[in-house]
């Protein structure tokens, strides 16, 4: 191919030109995908096209699956069939009972004029395939913007949370899950009420950073999402502490946890809704809006910048 | 053309529909749930390397940077990772493809097994620069069962090519 062609053979641009052409607009790609995610748009027309080839891949998995899964014992289903029943009558107290709790809470809020607690309503759906990606941990579910998913919706299971939206495709979404690399969830320890935000590590553990060596955590002490960021209903359960270094030349100790979600299991999970959004005082996000450039305004400047709005 | 520089069988030419409906078959062997069995060769890779070698004027960059768009959105990874793996490994395949036909089928995948360790490698390179978790070594397992694939890959895409054997005594080739 290098050597070139006599020019009466028509055989396009050369094949150096035509590598820095194609090579030169995949790393064009790379970049805008990876500092302004702007190419969602593109992403959801190809996944227009790949998705019947998709499905047409997946179908047989599916047919042979179903197929185990029918000719499976019905001793079996009977045996998971009563135990699911037990366990629902063991629940069923406590579901009672929060429900009563839940309305009194509510009434007593609305006693002390405090803002309700929202309730959670969702859509379930199911885990289609994890991604084949192995630098990532995410899932394909199926449902997508025909039914009204948007990105940012916490997603969970009947344990806890699980993960959160952050693609949606016309009739798939993606999730990535809370132990993906760098995956942040604002948590509250159950045990103390210490605030703090919990990471992935990208093993299937979780990391509590940022806190420091003497901070008041133990083994077993459970983790539930704070609610601050706006985004997870606050109470549910995220992750269960395993293990904490401290190491007294570092300021922060080392605290792993494990998802108490069943995290890489496959199965159903729940899409929650969006959390409808409690806007900050006007004069708050004014002062947001200017403070962000310089160091506070003098009374009269502010008063000047408002008119100039 | 042969299938080996050493046999006396002559191909048939390649059809279009038939390099389209290889490429087609491997996006959909790439679509499969095969996310827990990390040693499954990428088979784009592969075909897109076989057709490379075969027939650089057919099938090349341009394929391999379209089929590497499609498997970025459907892997859900950085746009432009595989399309940009894809399309250095069908470069350097195309260049190499005038050396590589001379050897038998074994050597043959000896020189795959290089292209197919690029494709893993820029994919690598390209998701380490953001910062990721990094795959085991489990990640390099599949370019050596592809490698292993090449034989047999060769023997079925080659076959539509092979014209029957009919000894004619009166004929002069």
């Amino acid at each position: 191919m290098d050597h070139q062609p006599p020019p009466f053979f028509k055989r396009g641009p050369a094949p150096l030109a035509r590598l820095s052409f194609y090579a030169g607009l995949s790393l064009a790609l790379i970049f805008i995908d990876a500092r302004f995610q702007t190419l969602e748009l593109l992403r959801q027309g190809v996944s227009l096209l790949t998705h019947p080839l998709q499905q047409a891949a997946h179908a047989p998995v599916q047919f042979f699956e179903n197929a185990a899964s029918y000719f499976s014992s019905i001793a079996r289903f009977q045996d998971e069939n009563s135990r699911l029943k037990r366990a629902q009558l063991d629940g069923a107290e406590t579901l009672l009972r929060t429900r009563h709790l839940e309305a009194e809470n509510e009434r007593l809020r609305k006693l002390l004029d405090v803002k309700g607690r929202q309730q959670g309503n969702g859509q379930v759906t199911q885990i289609l395939y994890a991604a084949r990606d192995p630098f990532t941990r995410r899932v394909i579910v199926d449902k997508g913007q025909q039914d009204k998913i948007v990105a940012g919706q916490p997603v969970i299971d009947d344990a806890g949370v699980v993960g959160q939206v952050t693609r949606i495709f016309p009739f798939v979404s993606e999730i990535t899950l809370i132990t993906d690399k760098d995956q942040a969830v604002p948590v509250q320890i159950v045990r103390t009420g210490l605030r703090s935000v919990v990471f992935g590590l990208g093993n299937g553990q979780l990391e509590l950073r940022f806190m420091p060596a003497n901070a008041d955590v133990q083994n077993g002490d459970l983790l539930v999402t704070s609610g601050l960021d706006g985004i997870f209903l606050p109470g549910l359960p995220v992750a269960k502490v395993v293990h904490i270094e401290r190491d007294t030349s570092y300021s922060f100790a080392r605290i792993f946890c494990v998802p108490v979600a069943g995290v890489e299991n496959f199965g159903e999970v729940m899409v929650l809704d969006p959390r409808a959004t409690t806007l900050l005082p006007s004069q708050l996000t004014t002062e947001a809006a200017a403070g962000g450039t310089k160091t506070p305004l003098k009374p009269g400047a502010k008063k000047r910048h408002l008119k100039r709005e | 053309m042969q299938p080996t520089f050493s046999s006396s069988r002559i191909l048939q030419p390649v059809r279009p529909w038939f390099v389209l409906v290889t490429l087609l078959v491997a996006l959909a062997l790439n679509f499969l749930p095969t996310s827990a069995w990390p040693w499954m060769p990428d088979w784009i890779a592969l075909v897109t390397i076989f057709w490379s070698i075969r027939e650089p004027r057919r099938v090349g960059m341009g394929s391999g940077f379209i089929l590497g768009l499609a498997m970025d959105v459907a892997d859900a990874s950085l746009m432009g990772q595989h399309a940009l793996a894809y399309v250095l490994a069908s470069y350097a395949a195309s260049t190499l493809s005038r050396r590589i036909l001379w050897f038998p089928l074994g050597q043959q995948a000896l020189h795959v097994l290089p292209l197919l360790m690029l494709v893993q490698f820029v994919q690598l390179a390209v998701r380490a620069m953001p910062g990721t978790e990094l795959p085991g070594l489990s990640y390099f397992i599949g370019p050596l069962v592809g490698t292993l694939a090449w034989l047999p890959l060769t023997f079925v895409l080659l076959l539509p090519q092979y014209q029957p054997v009919d000894r004619d005594a009166n004929r002069p080739i």
